[in-house]
């Protein structure tokens, strides 16, 4: 048994580990996959990504908080994730876009969190153990054993069935652009919806088990797959959905789970890291270019690189910190995608130029089409 | 691509001498370059006039000169060793414009050497500020609108089209030397016409005032296939107007939201790819507070005292990989020397925050002007690492040597509310302690934010320190329980406050103290498995430091303790001292341990010592590293002051000092002590006193007779001391002296003029080795530290050295040293006195160990470990002279500061040194003289103005005589023009300051004048004729 004082609030691990800490935010108890990202900037639009969902995720930075939240920042419209951690909460922020401090946010949004542990103690055990189940919780929790066993059944269930959009939406894009684009929406990040928007005529936002006879209809210039929570291999349906959407020979652009999905429907395979990589330094070289990028990333499972058929698609992006898949090119289809996210949000722009480069695609592709 | 083929033999150009502006952070810089040359086997040729450095120790090139740095000293070494390309980026500013300059005259090209790091385009496009502007337009990077003017006429056109205020900034000038902040037009033609002077191409910058935006830098590392990286981000607490090198900074940026961060991230990247910069570059950037806008300020293509931060800050070497990239690697080809698993194309993640605290000259100057600018003033700086900004604040303020352990200042504590809001539209060095005053009193956050500019969220940091310590002082009268709260300890220590401070504001005792825990700095913050021994106190849960090393013997761990910021009389030759003493630890096969917190240094750099503790440098910290580490002992004599300080404490802790003990250092230090044992072996010291009141010293003084010298006990460089020709100067002294109560006596001692000799000795408690004796140019009475130094001397009986001798080896053995020992002596009428000795490192080991080649650090550690003088086969007693004479000069920084007395005299002024070394002595003398920047050349010889108070004067006819003789022309005033003319000099008489502004001030004014011979009488008290001068 444990208990939590009016002001305290304690995290627990699936393996018994407790750290003390204050509460912040709504009061409760809640349960999720324990992640950290070592992004420094941009706490709001990590709090509203929705790849986040059913994870309790941890800053590695402690002072947090310190700029307010600036509603325009937010990258979805609700936060899906499930719980939060972090060192430091800043009471009296300060930035001219500031509404309100993050701790009324935090509260209004009902999230649960926790504030004033060791972060860094904590970002070792992950490291060291790989992801694990955890809880925050404000409340006295009689049977631990029991508690505990919760948190190892604990397991994300219909991770973008909650991110999704219900249904297709068209959004005006740029109207002296000519291209109509469809995004397949598994949890999608706004600013992947800005960058389209800069760049086409229309957006057609689409539920995430859309089908080739509804993407048809549409009869778009490109495809973009979104990004999004979850273990990309349990989306079967998606899987099937986009073996049979591939055949169209539309350009299609995958981010992150979208790069995951396409891959698994092309044969590659996908395998859980030990402790992912989510942060907004992620080191990448660009095969074809030589180049190095900086990247935001927030994943959890990779494409296995020895599980890419070469005949279908070539790697064309490697992470030069762990040499995983961090990007593929297909040979028999107009299309590539990318692990990490070029829209950022939060973290460097360095790689902000693969829309262009998606809509680059497209126009090259019209022009063979012609011939 | 690893090295390019086409280089085989680089040069590397030096910083040359600590100077404002310019200090340790380039031998921090120059050594790992050096360190990365060395490892790709290139023949590495080094050129620095800087003696005090561990880049010019001989194995860290092939062939090292110290020579001067002066474009025609340094075309001879590149004919002589005919290197096929230069590395322009280690050597701070001054490399650089050497760079430019042997570019510019055809020399480059001429001898085949291809410009490494910075090429010809890029230094032009950082530094010529018309071709700066264009550049970034070209690229769409905002700048301040600005335009340069060569003349004073132009300059007042500029006015015309940019409205005041405006910021001058002088071309080609480092620290900003000569600029200033104008917001009337007197103002604006008094700084331009300083900044024409100053700027080597007499071209000033005239630029809007963005004066209150946030001042925020970028770190950026580019290779040659254009992979470009942001080592970090800095923000200055201090807005734009203070000098970032004066300013309150912290790492990262804290106040930036991720959209703003990014943006001027994105544009530091642009900017460093368009300068094509290969290797490090800093970005610095104006942003306003309330909205995006921004504007580019600075670009430096080089290693920077803000590289070094970054360097510090993240864990991530950027002189090191700047330097690889510079020789043709690419980031992703260099491994991450911290992770050894990464690559060094990451941008590193930190996980706590990092705060650097400038250290000022203020207390050398004490008439000095304090205010901050775009003109940087201080010598100094430290850094401290927590997790959060109260306790970095704390930590900091601390480990400045400030005498300040929280922020609050006693002399602001009675000032009425519009003093203190008065006040604080003025920067200065104590501005952030006002502000805590300000906010303790109750003034609004938004108040002073409107006030100073400076971001609410910082001040709100500052509340929440001044609420803590109101709770702590409120326990005071709280006579509930004696001991302390243990939730209000607790959260007390998270924000840095000490036990001491708290046991002090509470009254109270405390229970149970809470150990610290310390945390490694891994650039990743944890996301990988690191290595480096590089760690910071928190009062966190887990302690990282010691899983490191588990198999570690505690009985081999040596702590050596550092000697903090640089400032004038302590400055890199104690870090010089530190860094060999952990080499030899390690050669000894212990390990060695660091504490210290100056970011500049090369002690600070992970991989010197086997550990290092980035903490102040004060007991309570350097006690928490011992319940961690339990070494065998503490090494306190090199850090000098710094270090020696904390023996009492030390010692009442039961820690073991290693080497001399404290009883030794203790009878040195003691006035009463040290005359009784220099009586007992007859050894003839100036008479003196040890006084505490102004009474006692007026008797004092008289019974020694006028002149007198007066100090306070237990300092370093002479701080506060002076000489006193009368009870007037005795009472003004003493005045300032005791304003705050005195815990030490003052020394008062009969001031003998005289040859002044220095020796440094390495003793193992019985006998000594002594590798040379010192000469001092200066008559006794300008401090050792301002002196230029000569050895072997020249001017010294054999009678005289003998006694030097003795003496050394008596005072040795009597104070049983092992370990360095420092002697000042002052040789009058034919008399050896001691003035004083030190049983610890001093100011000159550097110097002496590279003119003698005696490797004295090591030796005296290896003595400190047992060994004896005569098995080190290096001789014993007095070392032989070489066949070559070697001269230390001082090196100032007056161009710096205003209102500064100009004039030597027993407390130290100097900020660096240079060495000149010939066969002869007049020809290393030019040369010392020549690499201290003094322009040498007198081919069109014009006049010297000659000004001395009367007891000079008799000495000046023969001076004077001789210069008449060289073809100047002499000028006097009115006094020592009688005198000479009637001693047949002629002369022509100029009227003094006061009597009228044009004559004297003009004649310099308009440089008609190449020397100027001139005597003061006061010392510490302002004479403001002087300082037109």
């Amino acid at each position: 048994m444990f208990t939590n004082s009016k002001k305290s609030a304690t995290l627990i691990l699936s393996d018994g580990t407790k750290f003390k800490g204050e509460t912040l935010g709504k009061k409760g108890t809640t349960i999720g996959e324990i992640v950290f990202t070592t992004s420094m900037t941009g706490y709001l639009e990590t709090l509203t990504d929705p790849s986040y969902y059913g994870q309790i995720v941890m800053q590695t930075f402690p002072l947090i908080g310190n700029y307010g939240v600036n509603f325009s920042d937010a990258e979805g419209e609700k936060p899906k994730l499930f719980g939060y951690i972090v060192k430091d909460c800043c009471k009296t922020p300060s930035n001219f876009r500031s509404k309100e401090s993050l701790e009324e946010w935090l509260t209004k949004n009902n999230i649960i969190a926790i504030k004033g542990i060791d972060t860094r103690k904590l970002t070792k055990i992950i490291r060291e153990n790989g992801v694990l189940n955890g809880a925050i919780t404000t409340e006295e929790i009689e049977n631990e054993e029991e508690f505990l066993k919760k948190i190892r059944n604990f397991k994300i269930k219909d991770a973008i069935k909650n991110c999704s959009t219900k249904e297709t939406k068209i959004l005006t894009g740029n109207e002296e652009k000519t291209n109509v684009i469809c995004l397949i929406d598994f949890g999608v990040k706004k600013n992947i919806v800005t960058n389209l928007k800069k760049r086409a005529k229309k957006v057609v936002l689409m539920p995430h088990n859309t089908t080739k006879k509804e993407i048809e209809e549409i009869n778009p210039d490109g495809i973009v797959l979104s990004n999004g929570p979850g273990d990309p291999a349990e989306n079967i349906e998606i899987i099937e959905n986009l073996k049979e959407i591939v055949s169209l020979k539309i350009p299609i652009f995958g981010v992150c789970l979208g790069h995951q999905l396409l891959a698994i429907a092309n044969g590659a395979k996908t395998e859980k890291l030990k402790y992912g990589h989510r942060g907004a330094n992620q080191p990448v070289l660009d095969v074809f270019l030589n180049k190095i990028l900086i990247t935001s990333q927030n994943h959890g499972f990779y494409v296995l690189n020895n599980s890419v058929n070469e005949k279908i698609a070539k790697i064309s992006h490697i992470n030069l910190n762990d040499g995983s898949c961090e990007g593929l090119k297909y040979l028999n289809i107009p299309a590539f995608t990318v692990q990490f996210h070029p829209e950022a949000a939060a973290g460097p722009l360095d790689s902000n130029f693969l829309f262009d480069e998606f809509f680059n695609v497209i126009e090259k592709y019209k022009i063979n089409k012609l011939i | 691509m690893p090295v390019r083929k086409d280089i085989k033999k680089v040069l590397v150009i030096g910083s040359g001498p600590i100077i404002i502006g310019q200090a340790a952070e380039f031998d921090y810089a120059g050594t790992q370059a050096l360190k990365a040359l060395k490892e790709e086997n290139l023949e590495v040729v080094l050129v620095n006039s800087n003696p005090a450095t561990i880049m010019t120790d001989k194995f860290m090139a092939d062939q090292i000169y110290i020579e001067p740095l002066t474009k025609d000293s340094i075309k001879k070494i590149i004919e002589l060793e005919k290197p096929d390309s230069l590395l322009s980026i280690i050597g701070g500013q001054t490399g650089l414009n050497l760079a430019m300059g042997l570019y510019e005259d055809g020399f480059l090209k001429k001898h085949n050497i291809k410009l490494l790091g910075a090429d010809i385009n890029t230094i032009k496009k950082a530094e010529d500020r018309n071709l700066f502007k264009q550049t970034m337009k070209k690229i769409g990077q905002p700048v301040i609108e600005s335009k340069t003017a060569n003349t004073l006429k132009e300059a007042e056109e500029v006015l015309n089209s940019i409205k005041l205020p405006v910021v001058v900034r002088p071309a080609f000038t480092l620290g900003g030397t000569g600029g200033g902040i104008a917001t009337t037009k007197e103002e604006f033609l008094n700084i331009v016409k300083n900044g024409l002077l100053y700027s080597p191409i007499s071209q000033v910058l005239i630029e809007k005032s963005v004066a209150g935006w946030k001042e925020i830098e970028f770190e950026v590392v580019k290779d040659s296939a254009s992979n470009t990286i942001t080592i970090c981000s800095m923000e200055n607490v201090d807005p734009i107007g203070v000098h970032t090198g004066d300013s309150i900074v912290v790492a990262p940026a804290l106040t930036l939201s991720d959209k703003e961060l990014q943006m001027l991230r994105t544009a530091s990247i642009k900017i460093v790819k368009e300068l094509n910069v290969n290797g490090g570059c800093n970005c610095q950037f104006a942003l306003n507070p309330n909205s995006f806008e921004y504007a580019v300020i600075e670009v430096n293509p080089r290693v920077s005292r803000s590289s070094a931060l970054a360097s510090k800050a993240t864990g991530y070497p950027i002189a090191k990989v700047a330097t690889k990239v510079a020789i043709g690697f690419h980031l992703n080809e260099i491994i991450n020397q911290i992770t050894k698993k990464t690559y060094a194309c990451f941008e590193p993640s930190l996980d706590y925050i990092v705060l650097k605290f400038p250290k000022w000259p203020f207390d050398k100057f004490s008439y000095a002007n304090r205010n901050l600018g775009p003109q940087m003033k201080a010598t100094g700086e430290v850094m401290s690492i927590a997790t959060n900004f109260e306790q970095a604040l704390m930590k900091a303020i601390r480990g400045a040597e400030i005498n300040q352990e929280t922020l609050t200042l006693k002399e602001f504590e009675n000032l009425k509310d519009e003093e203190i809001l008065k006040g604080l539209e003025k920067v200065t060095d104590k501005r952030i302690f006002l502000v805590f005053e300000a906010i303790k009193k109750g003034v609004p956050i938004k108040t002073i934010e409107n006030l100073t500019k400076i971001d609410s969220f910082f001040l709100s940091k500052l509340k929440n320190l001044a609420e803590m310590e109101k709770i702590l002082t409120s326990e005071k009268t709280n006579k509930n329980s004696t001991f302390l709260d243990e939730e209000l300890y607790v959260k007390a220590k998270k924000m840095g406050f000490l036990n001491k401070t708290i046991e002090n504001l509470t009254g109270k005792k405390i229970k149970n103290k809470l150990n610290a825990n310390f945390k490694m700095v891994d650039t990743c913050a944890a996301e990988f498995l690191s290595s480096t021994p590089y760690f910071y106190s928190t009062y966190d849960e887990e302690n990282e430091a010691l899983s490191l090393d588990e198999n570690l013997k505690e009985s081999k761990k040596v702590l050596v303790l550092g000697s903090g910021p640089i400032r004038i009389g302590q400055g890199i030759e104690f870090d010089y001292c530190c860094v060999h003493c952990i080499w030899a630890l390690k050669k000894l096969n212990f390990k060695a341990i660091i504490c210290n917190n100056n970011p500049e240094t090369v002690s600070t750099d992970f991989d010197i010592g086997d550990k290092l503790y980035f903490e102040p440098v004060q007991f309570e910290d350097v006690e928490e590293i011992i319940k961690t580490e339990k070494p065998m002992g503490v090494i306190i004599q090199f850090g000098g002051q710094t270090a020696i300080k904390l023996g009492l404490q030390l010692k009442k802790a039961n820690i073991p000092i290693l080497g001399t003990s404290f009883e030794s250092v203790d009878v040195a230090e003691d006035r009463k002590k040290f005359d009784a044992l220099l009586e007992k072996f007859s050894i003839p010291r100036p008479k003196g006193y040890s006084v505490f009141s102004v009474d006692e010293a007026i008797t004092a003084a008289n019974n020694l007779k006028y002149p007198v010298l007066l100090r306070p006990s237990y300092v370093l460089g002479g701080q506060n001391m002076v000489i006193a020709y009368g009870d007037e100067d005795v009472y003004e002294y003493m005045k300032i002296i005791t304003k705050n109560k005195l815990e030490n006596p003052v020394l008062i001692d009969k001031y003998l003029t005289g040859i002044e000799a220095e020796v440094d000795a390495i003793c193992d408690g019985k006998n000594c080795l002594i590798p040379g004796i010192m000469e001092h140019i200066e008559r006794a009475g300008v401090h050792s530290g301002d002196s230029i130094s000569v050895y072997p001397s020249q001017n010294l009986s054999e009678e005289i050295v003998s006694k030097i001798v003795k003496y050394t080896k008596t005072i040795a053995s009597a104070l049983n040293v092992v370990g360095l020992l420092n002697i000042q002596f002052v040789i009058h009428e034919n008399e050896v006195f001691i003035i004083e000795a030190n049983p610890r490192s001093s100011r000159t080991v550097p110097f002496m160990s590279k003119v003698t080649n005696i490797p004295m650090v090591e030796l005296a550690t290896r003595v400190i470990f047992g060994e004896k003088i005569k098995d080190l086969n290096y001789g014993e007693g007095l070392i032989k002279n070489n066949n070559y004479v070697a001269v230390k000069v001082p090196v100032f920084s007056f161009e710096k500061l205003n209102n500064v007395d100009v004039h030597l005299g027993p407390e130290m002024k100097s900020t660096g040194e240079v060495l000149g070394v010939s066969n002869n002595f007049s020809d290393a003398l030019f040369k010392g003289l020549l690499a201290a920047g003094y322009n040498m050349n007198y081919e069109n010889k014009k006049g010297v103005l000659i000004t001395v108070r009367d007891k000079d004067k008799p000495e000046i006819v023969p001076i004077a005589k001789n210069l008449k003789n060289l073809g100047f022309k002499i000028y006097a005033t009115k006094g020592t023009a009688n005198f000479l003319n009637k001693n047949m000099v002629s002369c022509t008489e100029v009227l003094k300051a006061h009597e009228s502004e044009k004559s004297r001030l003009n004649l310099i004014k308009k440089i008609e004048v190449d020397l100027l011979i001139s005597t003061s009488y006061k010392t510490k008290v302002q004479n403001k004729q002087k300082h037109l001068i």
